[in-house]
């Protein structure tokens, strides 16, 4: 009972902080999806010999995505705070931590997108310009199809680092359970918190690996 | 029909510049079904994909039914492309949708209705022989059902114009035929124009009505396959039809026999009559057969015969002037003047 005592202690902090991980999280992810993935589709369509070929568009974009993902996240969380003040009206707690997390998701998801579009056949891509399909038509039924299973990959492995990422944006006032191992188990020597949110992260994680690689089988007829 | 107008197609990358296809001109028949035959990287492959403009001509014209296929805007472009069915080596269907899906895809490009479309998908499928399939996956099908599949994709829009790159390059020999018998039908059935690329001459045989030999990015050598097979001009001709007419005979038989040798070809008509037996009745030598074929090219035979006579100088003499009277060509390959 002795034993089990700090945790129960913790546990409506602990409950607290697992709640606005998901938040941060989920609302980036949601972000990176909604931006990322059309980014990603245009950063491959935009190559050469495909239909929205521009060298132009392409590189911009290219550099774009490589500027966000060449700044180390927590420099990045620091440098956002005025963006974040803009967006959200505040500097702390977790929906400001959720623009910087946001902001780096999406060239992160987008170069996922692109890679997994670049897997696909290019005969496949070929044949259904061959029928008369429009680009769009294309998109929608054969690329996004097509790459499908290597995009749940991505969406899987972008979650993950999401709630690495979320845990760092919890060492400035971002809340979550980055905040709460911080808080406890860093400026109190609490080792109980810091190994609960040890052990909750970890099985966080495995879940959310196990789900992605699932739905990534099922979605998979090659 | 199709006009291929000065095709040019380069390729131009940072260091060098390739011709792909150097001014092909080339006039192809309604309902006619066109071969061009070629080495890998002759140029055939990126010719028959200017065609539809898969790739885009650096120079010249497409002409198909009338319409200038280069001056049209994409959305005519694609349009006109629903009219020109395109199968692939490597069947190129979309492995994450069912046989019945990768099919109504090409419909639904061309903006058919949901009924219209599962009408049509179902007759499609009934035509290539896939019924059975229409819900499976491209990955639970052999080589042979994924073309069939790809073939029922190619005529979904009822088009005017087939274009075959390769088709039965990844199969088989059986499936090959069967797939071939497949283009047959829908060529006579259907009244479709096929043109096809390939490095197999076996598939001009059993399948052309004309053929054209390329090397190097040009068209060296065209015409009726029956005329290209009895009468090759180019070396590079001789060399694919040798691919399905081979008769070199050991050199050893020919060191050791002791009569003259010579090789008869008949064409046509000729090659049902019976030259031999007549020659050897009316002239006193005897003959032996080394080696012989008749292969059927368009139901129209092709004969090559390889025999060996003995008797007297002017008897022989004279035996050879009566087939060569009789056959499209006699070569003598040895000449005993005992």
């Amino acid at each position: 009972m002795s034993l089990l005592n700090p945790i129960v202690n913790i546990l409506p902090d602990l409950n607290k902080a697992f709640l606005e991980t998901i938040y941060m999280v989920g609302v980036s992810l949601a972000v990176a999806l909604l931006i990322g993935l059309p980014l990603g589709v245009l950063l491959f369509t935009t190559t050469r010999n495909l239909f929205f070929e521009s060298g132009i568009v392409n590189r911009s974009l290219g550099f774009a995505v490589n500027i966000v993902r060449s700044i180390p996240f927590i420099i990045l969380l620091v440098a956002l705070l005025p963006l974040t003040d803009l967006l959200t009206g505040s500097t702390i707690g977790p929906r400001a931590a959720s623009v910087s997390l946001s902001v780096s998701a999406i060239p992160f998801f987008a170069r996922i997108v692109e890679t997994a579009l670049r897997e696909i056949d290019r005969g496949v891509i070929e044949a259904a310009i061959a029928v008369g399909a429009t680009p769009w038509m294309i998109i929608k039924d054969v690329l996004l199809p097509e790459a499908k299973p290597g995009i749940i990959q991505g969406l899987t492995l972008t979650t993950i680092s999401l709630i690495g990422y979320s845990a760092m944006a919890g060492t400035i006032g971002g809340g979550g359970i980055g905040d709460l191992a911080i808080r406890y188990g860093y400026y109190r020597y609490d080792n109980t918190v810091m190994i609960t949110t040890i052990v909750v992260l970890i099985c966080l994680v495995q879940l959310i690996q196990m789900v992605g690689d699932k739905v990534s089988y099922i979605v998979n007829k090659r | 029909m199709i006009e291929i107008r000065s095709i040019r197609k380069e390729y131009v990358s940072k260091k060098n510049r390739v011709i792909g296809v150097d001014n092909v001109s080339l006039t192809i028949q309604t309902g006619e079904i066109y071969g061009i035959v070629g080495y890998s990287g002759a140029g055939k492959s990126s010719l028959l994909r200017c065609l539809n403009l898969l790739e885009r001509p650096t120079g010249g014209n497409i002409i198909i039914d009338g319409i200038d296929l280069t001056s049209l805007s994409s959305k005519e472009l694609r349009k006109q492309r629903q009219k020109i069915g395109m199968i692939f080596q490597h069947f190129s269907l979309v492995s994450s949708k069912t046989v019945y899906e990768n099919v109504a895809f090409a419909l639904r490009a061309a903006h058919r209705s949901k009924d219209a479309t599962k009408l049509r998908v179902l007759e499609l499928l009934e035509i290539v022989g896939l019924s059975d399939k229409k819900d499976v996956y491209p990955a639970q099908l052999s080589g042979g059902q994924k073309q069939r599949v790809g073939i029922a994709r190619a005529l979904a829009n009822e088009p005017t114009v087939l274009l075959c790159d390769e088709a039965t390059s990844a199969l088989d020999p059986t499936t090959t035929k069967a797939i071939l018998q497949l283009l047959k039908k829908i060529s006579s059935e259907l009244g479709i124009t096929i043109v096809l690329i390939t490095h197999e001459m076996e598939v001009v045989k059993e399948l052309c009505h004309r053929v054209a030999v390329m090397q190097d990015g040009r068209v060296i050598e065209e015409g009726p396959v029956y005329e290209i097979f009895s009468q090759p001009k180019q070396e590079l001709t001789k060399q694919f039809i040798s691919s399905v007419l081979d008769f070199e005979l050991p050199s050893h038989l020919i060191d050791e026999s002791e009569g003259t040798i010579i090789k008869i070809q008949f064409e046509g008509q000729t090659a049902g009559e019976s030259i031999l037996s007549d020659t050897l009745q009316s002239h006193a030598v005897k003959g032996n057969i080394l080696h012989g074929k008749i292969e059927y090219i368009q139901d129209v035979p092709l004969g090559i015969l390889i025999i060996e006579l003995i008797g007297d100088a002017v008897q022989i003499h004279s035996a050879l002037e009566y087939i060569k009277n009789r056959s499209s060509s006699v070569e003598v390959l040895k000449h005993v003047t005992a």
